[in-house]
């Protein structure tokens, strides 16, 4: 189904024309494919030995044990950046100036560099500073501080969406700030962002993978040590390739549908967030004051 | 403070290759999202398929995957290129499949009229998407674009995984050779704020120029 507006109900020229450009695609596509197996077949890549080792058991396990180290990784990061965002977002909305502003600094810091290098720093720095952790936490910290300070921007954005009226009526009716935010908007605000929310879930679930960089046994990692072994990288990179696209699919396809239901529950809609490419703008629709 | 000063020049280099990766893969992403967005919206079946078969692979695969498949996997198959022509194709190939599914927003929220209106003025599909839609469509999703080119330069840090040494890899270096992880770790987020910051601004000028409000 085409859902855009750009043809109308096509006449018998139109549909001749859509039915001879739809073969020719169709044949390049074909054509694509062929190439494509033929260089796998020219480079041996349909040899049984390649891809024997992802039917055995022994190294299943181990696939699954870097499975298990990604979501393990991902899971905590997920709770502690939820949690961490949180507390960040309400300080950067705290009428006390000195909290707003360290909350500002936190989230500017940390949400303006690379992940990459939050993660190296732990990895190599924290060990000089004294803190001695398994890589485990290393991975696990870098991602909750970089993804706690995008999540602040995407509460933050959640609560400054709801209209005034809510906070004013909480304050008429005799509750204190904490009570107001408590029982009014933070949970209001909270449907609005739930998509955005499981969005930038699946980014940290990719990012997981960054895990690699430090040698954290996470799924990547695991698959290149297999690929090693067994020489068949093409086979093993493309299993975890798998993998992510199935379950990320399957959770933005959630989270679409979410935002849907929520545009026709409460009209007002959720704020528009898809994944961390966007982030900024939220941010910056919050905040035109801080160009 | 001395070990940053002292590899200025090192960090220079590496602030070098992070704004190059950058601002090529971003263009060559750009021609991607236009294609495969257009191929989104066609009314030909098999285009559409192949669209959002891309877009949906792509953008769900971490790119740190899509880096380990190109260059350590794809070889196998006889695909080879330098580190830094992979970096690139894997950062634009990425990328690309956000900037379409940027533009393709974009499309859906130009008015039904327009796409009418020119059509009964006799131009063809191509030309009502190139001539029409497209400029009205992209004027709409400036500012993702924005964010998205924004988040670019952060991710170009992961071509340090098929050692192409940009900004994070410079200081990666440096902390490994001489130890002092805090004041190089500071030089680098400083840098990439430097580089971060500005472009914000400045894509929020271009914004405030080009789009339009609905």
């Amino acid at each position: 189904m085409n859902d855009t507006i750009l043809a109308d109900e096509l006449g018998p020229r139109g549909r001749r024309r859509v039915f001879i450009g739809s073969i020719i695609a169709s044949i390049l596509v074909l054509a694509v494919i062929a190439i494509a197996i033929k260089r796998f077949n020219d480079n041996g890549q349909f040899a049984e030995e390649k891809w024997r080792p992802l039917t055995q058991w022994s190294v299943l396990k181990f696939y699954l044990g870097g499975l298990g180290n990604t979501l393990k990784a991902a899971g905590a990061a997920m709770v502690i950046a939820l949690i961490v965002g949180g507390l960040v977002a309400l300080a950067r909305l705290a009428r006390t100036a000195p909290v707003r502003w360290l909350a500002t600094l936190y989230v500017e810091f940390f949400r303006g560099m690379a992940l990459y290098l939050l993660i190296l720093f732990c990895w190599l720095g924290l060990p000089r500073l004294g803190v001695r952790l398994d890589v485990y936490w290393y991975l696990v910290i870098g991602l909750s501080v970089y993804n706690s300070a995008i999540l602040a921007e995407v509460f933050r954005a959640g609560i400054l969406s709801l209209d005034r009226g809510q906070s004013d009526a909480a304050s008429a009716l005799g509750m204190r700030y904490w009570q107001a935010m408590g029982l009014v908007i933070v949970p209001q605000a909270v449907r609005r962002m739930l998509p955005a929310i499981i969005s930038q879930l699946v980014t940290l679930l990719k990012d997981t993978s960054l895990g690699v960089l430090i040698f954290y046994e996470e799924l990547l990692r695991r698959a290149r040590l297999s690929a090693e072994f067994f020489h068949n990288p093409v086979m093993s990179v493309a299993l975890v390739a798998i993998f992510y696209i199935t379950v990320n699919y399957a959770l933005s396809v959630f989270a679409t549908r979410l935002e849907a239901r929520q545009r026709r529950r409460y009209k007002a809609g959720s704020i528009k967030v898809t994944g961390l490419e966007q982030l900024a703008v939220v941010g910056a629709q919050a905040e035109s004051s801080i160009t | 403070m001395d070990v940053v000063f002292d590899n200025l020049d090192l960090f220079l280099r590496g602030i070098r290759t992070t704004v190059s990766l950058t601002l090529t893969s971003y263009v060559v992403a750009f021609v991607i999202g236009m294609v495969v967005a257009s191929f989104r919206v066609s009314p030909v079946p098999p285009l559409r398929l192949v669209g959002s078969f891309y877009v949906n692979t792509v953008r769900n695969t971490p790119l740190a995957v899509l880096m380990v498949l190109f260059f350590f996997a794809l070889p196998d198959v006889g695909i080879l290129y330098s580190a830094y022509i992979s970096a690139i194709i894997v950062l634009s190939a990425y990328t690309g499949s956000f900037i379409a599914e940027t533009i393709r927003a974009g499309i859906n929220s130009v008015a039904k009229g327009q796409a009418e209106a020119a059509r009964a003025l006799g131009l063809t599909y191509p030309q009502v998407l190139r001539i029409v839609i497209l400029p009205q469509a992209l004027r709409a999703v400036i500012a993702p674009l924005g964010s998205i080119f924004i988040a670019l330069i952060k991710n170009s840090a992961l071509a340090n995984l098929i050692s192409v040494t940009e900004l994070s890899g410079t200081a990666e270096r440096l902390i490994n050779d001489t130890a002092q992880p805090i004041p190089l770790f500071i030089a680098a987020a400083l840098a990439y704020l430097v580089l971060t910051i500005p472009s914000g601004i400045l894509l929020g000028r271009i914004e405030r120029r080009f789009a339009i409000k609905r």
